[in-house]
C-alpha cells in the first residue's frame, strides 16, 4: 500500500518536488522579522485594553449618578445634626435624636404598626406567591397563562387605582378600616412581586434534579423537602426582601386603606411635614438608613451560612 | 468471573410508547445480560431515552413489560427500583456541594456518618475527584460533573448503571478518555450498564452488545463486530461507519468445493461484481449490497493480476481528503455513480499520498470483503 509505483500526472509530479526526508524547516523561516513589525505578543496601541484608571466619560458619569442619588440623603444626614430648625447651619447638636428617642410616642408607635404590617403581609404574600410560582410552573393547565397575566395587574396599574378600589371594596364588604385592612392590602400588592422573582428562579431550575432525585431513593416529600425548596431559596428570599420593603415604604395604598390607630411611619411622616420639615425626621433617616444597613449585612451573612450549611 | 454477577439483567418485552399519534418507542424488546456493557445507539429522536426513561420508572410504556432480575418492576416507583441514572444533563443538585452530591443517597438512607463519609470518600477516589469535594457544582468542568454524576448514581449500589449520552457536552480528546475510564469502572464494579448513545464509534469502542434503533424499533441487536461487519439493514450498514450501498439483483450462484460465489447485477455500477459466500440466494432476488471503503484497494495503476474473486473498476478522483493517518477518496466511476475509498496510510511517506485530484485511479475489492445486507421484497 506504501508504495506504488510513480504513475502520476504532471500536475501531481511537479507538485511534488524531491525533498529530504527529515530537515523540513527552512532555515528562512527562522529569521527574525524585520524591524518594526510588532512582536507577537504585543497588541498595537489602539487595541491595548482600556484603562480604566483614566478620567474618562464613563468615570464621570459614574460619580455623577452616584452624587446625584446620594446627595439629598447626605443633606438630610447632615441637618439631622443641625441646632436649629431652618435650613441654616447653626452648630452641632444631638438635639433631634435625643427628641426622636425620647420625645415621640407617636412615630414610633407608628413604626411598629409598619413593621407589625411589613413583616405578616410580606411572610404571607412570599408563601402565596412561591406555592403559586411553583403550581404554576408545574401543573400544566388551561388557564395557566391568563393567570400569570392577571397576577401582573397590581403591578402595572397606577398605586391610587389600587388604593381606591380597594377602599371601596373593604367598605362594601364591611371591613373595619385599620390593622388588617393594610395588611390584607400589602399582602395583596406584594404577591405578584413575590410571584415574579420566584418564577425567575424556577426558570433556571433544572426539573431533571427531581428525576435525579427521586431516582437516587428519595420519595417525593423528601424531594421536595431536600431538593426543591432549597434550590428556589435564593428566589424565595429575595421575594420576601422585596415584600417587606415594599410593604415598609408604601404610602399610597395605605392611605385609602388605614384607619384610626393604624398609622404607619410613611403616613405618620408626612403628616408631620404638613407642619413643617421637623428635623426628627432627618435624625429618624440617619436611624432607618443605618438599621437597613446594618440589616442587609446581617443577612447576606446569614444567607451565606444557610448555603454553606445546607 | 464472579463479579459479573452482581448486576441483574434486564428484559424489555414488547413495549411501545406513543405521544399522541406519534410512536416513540414501537414494540421494543431487548434482552440485556447481568453484567453486561450495552448500548442503545440511534439517530436522535429515536427513541432512546424514552426507553431509559421507561426502565428508570419516569414514564410507563403503553404495553409491554420490563423485567429486573426476573421481576416485573413497571409498578414500582422509580425510587425503589435497583437502578440509577447518569442523566445526560448531569442533574446534580446545585445548592450541594459534589461531596454532598455523592452523600444524598446515603443520607436519605440515614447511613450512620462514620459509614457515609468513608464510602462517599471510596466513590470519590473512584472517579478522581478526592480534590474537589468541597466545590460546588458550579465551579466544575463538564468531565468532573460528569464524574459526580457518575459516583453519585453508584453509591447507591444500583444493579443497573443506566447512562443517558453521559459524554455528549464534552470535546472529544475528554470523550476518549472518560470513555475508557467508564470502561475499567464497567469492569471494576461489574454491574450492568445501559449506555445511551448517537455516537457509533462510542458505541462499537466500548459496549460487549449493542441495539442499533430508529424511528421507535430496534433494527438490530449484536456486538460491535457483527453490527459493524454484518448489518442488518440498510439503515444500520449507514449509520455504523461508513460504507458504499447499491441495490442489486442476484444473476447467478456458483457453488464450488467449499463455497459459493454469487453475481449480482447493479445498476448503479453498470456492471456485474461478485460476492462470496451467501447459500440461500435465489436467482432474481432483489438485494442491499454493501462494501465498506477501506475495504477497497486504490491504484493509480492497472493492477497487474486480477483474480475471478476481485471487483475492477476505473474511476477519476473527484475528492481526496486526506487526515493524517488515512485518505479518504471520493471516486467517480466510469459511468458516474461515485465510490468511497479509504487508504491507510500505514508507511512513512516523503511526499504526501501519491493520489491526487482528477487522477485516474483503479478500485478494486475482492469479493469475500462484500456484504448482502437484507433481501428488498419487492
Ligand atoms: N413528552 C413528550 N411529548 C411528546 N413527544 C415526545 C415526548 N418525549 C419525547 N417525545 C418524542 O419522542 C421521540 C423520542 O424521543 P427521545 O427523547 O426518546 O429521543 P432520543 O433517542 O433520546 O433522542 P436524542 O438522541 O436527541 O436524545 C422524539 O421524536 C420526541 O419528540
Ligand atoms: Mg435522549
Amino acid at each position: 500500500m506504501s508504495t506504488s509505483p510513480k504513475v502520476k500526472s504532471a500536475a501531481v509530479a511537479a507538485k511534488l518536488k524531491k525533498q529530504p526526508k527529515k530537515m523540513r524547516l527552512e532555515p528562512s523561516r527562522l529569521v527574525e522579522a524585520p524591524k518594526g513589525t510588532p512582536g507577537p505578543y504585543k497588541l498595537p496601541k489602539n487595541q491595548m485594553f482600556q484603562d480604566h484608571r483614566k478620567f474618562g466619560f464613563s468615570n464621570i458619569m459614574l460619580v455623577l449618578v452616584i452624587a446625584f442619588l446620594f446627595m439629598p440623603l447626605f443633606v438630610v444626614v447632615t441637618y439631622s445634626f443641625n441646632a436649629s430648625r431652618g435650613m441654616r447651619w447653626t452648630g452641632f447638636s444631638l438635639e433631634w435624636y435625643y427628641k426622636l428617642f425620647f420625645d415621640s410616642k407617636e412615630l414610633w408607635r407608628a413604626f411598629a404598626n409598619s413593621f407589625v404590617i411589613a413583616i405578616t403581609s410580606s411572610i404571607v404574600a412570599t408563601f402565596l406567591g412561591s406555592l403559586s410560582a411553583i403550581g404554576i410552573k408545574w401543573y400544566k393547565f388551561k388557564s395557566r397563562s391568563y393567570i400569570q397575566v392577571v397576577s401582573f395587574l397590581p403591578m402595572v396599574l397606577p398605586e391610587v387605582i389600587i388604593g381606591i378600589s380597594m377602599l371601596i371594596f373593604f367598605t362594601a364588604v364591611k371591613i373595619p378600616l385599620g390593622m388588617f385592612s393594610i395588611f390584607v392590602a400589602h399582602t395583596t400588592f406584594n404577591l405578584p412581586f413575590v410571584f415574579l422573582l420566584v418564577s425567575a428562579r424556577l426558570e433556571e431550575f433544572d426539573f431533571s434534579v427531581i428525576e435525579a432525585a427521586r431516582d437516587l431513593g428519595a420519595t417525593e416529600r423528601q424531594t421536595l423537602m431536600k431538593v426543591i425548596v432549597p434550590s428556589i431559596m435564593p428566589g424565595v428570599m429575595s421575594g420576601l426582601l422585596m415584600a417587606i420593603t415594599m410593604s415598609l415604604e408604601d404610602f399610597v395604598i395605605t392611605f385609602f386603606v388605614s384607619g384610626p390607630g393604624s398609622t404607619t411611619l410613611p403616613l405618620y411622616v408626612y403628616s408631620m411635614i404638613r407642619y413643617g420639615v421637623s428635623p426628627v425626621i432627618n435624625a429618624l433617616s440617619l436611624v432607618l438608613i443605618l438599621g437597613i444597613m446594618l440589616l442587609a449585612l446581617g443577612f447576606r451573612r446569614f444567607l451565606k451560612t444557610i448555603a454553606a450549611s445546607s | 468471573m464472579g463479579k459479573r454477577l452482581k448486576g441483574f439483567d434486564v428484559t424489555v418485552k414488547d413495549v411501545s410508547r406513543a405521544y399522541g399519534n406519534f410512536k416513540a418507542l414501537d414494540d421494543v424488546s431487548i434482552e440485556i445480560r447481568k453484567g453486561e456493557f450495552f448500548s442503545l445507539l440511534g439517530p436522535s429522536g429515536c427513541g432512546k431515552t424514552t426507553l431509559l426513561r421507561i426502565i428508570a420508572g419516569f414514564d410507563s410504556p403503553d404495553n409491554g413489560v420490563v423485567l429486573l432480575d426476573g421481576k416485573d418492576i413497571l409498578p414500582l416507583p422509580p425510587d425503589k427500583r435497583q437502578v440509577n441514572t447518569v442523566f445526560q444533563s448531569y442533574a446534580l443538585f446545585p445548592h450541594l456541594s459534589v461531596y454532598e452530591n455523592v452523600a444524598f443517597p446515603l443520607r436519605l438512607r440515614k447511613v450512620p456518618a462514620g459509614k457515609l463519609d468513608a464510602k462517599v470518600r471510596d466513590y470519590l477516589h473512584l472517579v478522581q475527584l478526592d480534590n474537589h469535594m468541597d466545590k460546588k457544582p458550579s465551579m466544575l468542568s463538564g468531565g468532573q460533573k460528569q464524574r459526580v454524576a457518575i459516583a453519585r448514581a453508584l453509591i447507591n449500589e444500583p444493579s443497573v448503571l443506566l447512562l443517558d449520552e453521559p459524554l455528549s457536552a464534552l470535546d472529544a480528546k475528554l470523550r476518549q478518555n472518560l470513555l475508557v475510564e467508564l470502561d475499567h469502572l464497567h469492569d471494576q464494579i461489574g454491574i450492568t450498564f445501559i449506555y445511551v448513545t448517537h455516537d457509533q464509534s462510542e458505541a462499537l469502542s466500548v459496549s460487549d452488545r449493542i441495539a442499533v434503533m430508529n424511528q421507535g424499533k430496534v433494527l438490530q441487536i449484536g456486538t460491535p463486530y457483527e453490527i459493524y461487519e454484518s448489518p442488518a439493514t440498510d439503515f444500520v450498514a449507514r449509520f455504523i461507519g461508513e460504507t458504499n450501498l447499491f441495490p442489486a439483483v442476484v444473476k447467478q450462484c456458483d457453488p464450488y468445493e467449499d463455497y459459493y460465489m454469487t453475481t449480482l447485477d447493479i445498476p448503479a455500477l453498470g456492471t456485474e461484481i461478485k460476492v462470496t459466500d451467501y447459500d440461500n440466494l435465489a436467482v432474481g432476488q432483489h438485494v442491499s449490497f454493501t462494501v465498506r471503503p477501506e475495504k477497497l484497494k486504490i491504484t493509480g495503476h492497472q493492477p497487474t493480476r486480477v483474480g475471478k474473486d476481485i471487483n475492477l473498476f476505473r474511476g477519476i478522483v473527484e475528492e481526496p481528503i486526506y487526515s493524517g493517518f488515512q485518505s479518504k477518496y471520493y471516486v467517480s466511476l466510469e459511468n458516474g455513480t461515485v465510490i468511497k475509498v479509504i487508504q491507510q496510510h500505514a508507511n512513512y511517506m516523503d511526499e504526501g499520498p501519491d493520489i491526487d485530484w482528477k487522477d485516474q485511479v483503479f478500485v478494486s475489492w475482492s469479493a469475500e470483503d462484500g456484504y448482502i445486507v437484507e433481501v428488498v421484497d419487492s
